[in-house]
């Protein structure tokens, strides 16, 4: 790992002032790091945030979910409040990776990186989130934007990430067997203003299934999945699973989802 | 460099060190604790498992900066006056090992898995090693050890 300039931001608005096109947050540091020791990034400024207290802790109110920033996946996977009004999102936290992964990374980490076979971001894109920047909101469905990329500005600071309370819910995933990274991952979330059907895994971004969702609208049941067609275009094909089994992992796991609702 | 003061083992240490110094590089070749094993060096096999606060991380994951202040125990940190701490004392009893290099980071894991449940089923035990790879056993006897040491602790 090539060395870098080590920074301890006090507050949202240091660390942005010492962000450039040459720095990275350090987080839970679960990707950075790697990802630096492997040659695949280097960096000028390293600016961690985990002292900042404003980024980190859950709020519950009458109709969302809060999880500051740097909230732990450990913390989301065993919070009494998460458990009782989105079960599934403790338990979609509790999936990630192993147990040392789950005491550093963290959410705002998470989505900020937007790994294309991350869970979070399917959870963010289901409960209808808002992503709380220190200078904007942004909701789910425009702040990832493909491939490890999202709406973020280089100074942009993720503060919190709002996710609205759903009338049901679920998440299942077909975990990498190594990493548990999902191999093809869906969350779908029935809300008052309608259902959707959130996959990870497949594609090199996650999406809402619109034709998932649209059936379920008629039927909120497995079977009404049945008879949905799932193209294999666009999908993800790798060691893992090719790109037709993952378009069939898609119904699967969508209809194992809306079971467990 | 810059300083980083941390309590290793129940000892104050402060050192000055490179920026990009991970806590398992501060460990085995800064203070020649090398009881933490480093496999893969990118979070994947939890070899180099320690505990930071009281909670298991993988120490080549860290950088020892982000870490100032910290408490960190490690594998040459559990045994208690020269008698092995009881996940130890399995670990051996039930050959829960056999090249042992994955074994420092295997105990410290499982420690920390009996904080968190005192009477864990094997399957919560399979589940919490997940994070921690071994070539050698097929784990069966670390699934054992970890079950012994339950009963005793
Ligand atoms: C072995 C292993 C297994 C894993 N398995 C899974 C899995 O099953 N499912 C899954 O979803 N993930 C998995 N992960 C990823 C893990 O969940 C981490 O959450 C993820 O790597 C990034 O979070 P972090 O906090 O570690 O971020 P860091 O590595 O610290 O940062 C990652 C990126 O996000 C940026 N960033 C961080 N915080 C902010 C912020 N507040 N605002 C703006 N930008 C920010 C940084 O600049 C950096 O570019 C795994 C990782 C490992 C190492
Ligand atoms: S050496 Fe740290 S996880 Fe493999
Ligand atoms: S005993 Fe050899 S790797 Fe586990």
């Amino acid at each position: 790992m090539k060395t870098f300039n080590y920074h301890s931001a006090k507050d949202v608005k240091e660390a942005s002032k010492l962000a450039s096109p040459n720095s990275a947050f350090l987080a839970g540091g679960m990707t950075t790091l790697p990802s630096m020791k492997l040659g695949l990034a280097s960096y000028k400024d390293i600016i961690d945030i985990k002292k900042i207290k404003k980024l980190s802790g859950i709020k519950v109110s009458a109709k969302t979910v809060t999880i500051g920033a740097t909230t732990k996946h450990v913390e989301v996977a065993n919070s009494k409040e998460i458990k009782k009004v989105i079960p599934s999102l403790a338990a979609l936290a509790e999936g990630i990776g192993d147990p040392q992964v789950r005491n550093r990374g963290t959410i705002g980490g998470s989505i900020a990186n937007n790994d294309p076979a991350a869970d979070y971001p399917s959870a963010c894109i289901a409960l209808n989130a808002m992503i709380i920047t220190n200078n904007r909101k942004v909701i789910a469905d425009k702040f990832f934007r493909g491939m490890f990329e999202t709406c973020l500005k280089k100074t942009e600071v993720i503060e919190a990430i709002e996710f609205e309370i759903p009338q049901k819910s679920n998440y299942q995933k077909l975990p990498n067997p190594a990493s548990r990274y999902a191999v093809v991952g869906v969350y779908v979330a029935k809300h008052k203003s309608g259902i959707n059907v959130a996959v990870t895994g497949a594609k090199s971004c996650v999406y809402n299934d619109s034709d998932i969702s649209d059936a379920l609208k008629k039927n909120f049941s497995a079977s009404a999945i049945d008879n949905v067609k799932v193209s294999s275009s666009g999908m993800n094909s790798d060691i893992h699973a090719s790109a037709d089994y993952r378009a069939n992992m898609v119904k699967v796991f969508a209809k194992k989802a809306v079971e467990a609702c | 460099m810059k300083k980083v003061s941390l309590e290793i083992n129940g000892k104050k240490v402060t050192k000055e060190i490179p920026e990009h110094t991970t806590l398992s590089t501060l460990l085995r070749d800064i203070l020649n604790l090398t009881g933490t094993h480093i496999g893969c060096d990118t979070s994947q096999c939890g070899a180099c498992v320690v505990h930071v606060d009281g909670k298991s991380i993988k120490s080549c994951t860290a950088l020892a900066l982000e870490l100032d202040g910290s408490k960190v125990t490690t594998i040459e940190g559990l045994a208690t006056n020269g008698k092995m701490h009881p996940m130890q004392e399995a670990f051996k009893k039930l050959h829960g090992l056999q090249c042992g290099f994955c074994t420092p980071g295997m105990v410290m894991s499982a420690v920390d898995l009996l904080k968190n449940k005192k009477n864990p089923s094997d399957t919560e035990i399979r589940d919490w090693l997940e994070g921690n790879i071994c070539r050698c056993t097929g784990y069966q006897n670390i699934v054992a050890a970890v079950k012994e040491a339950a009963s005793k602790m």
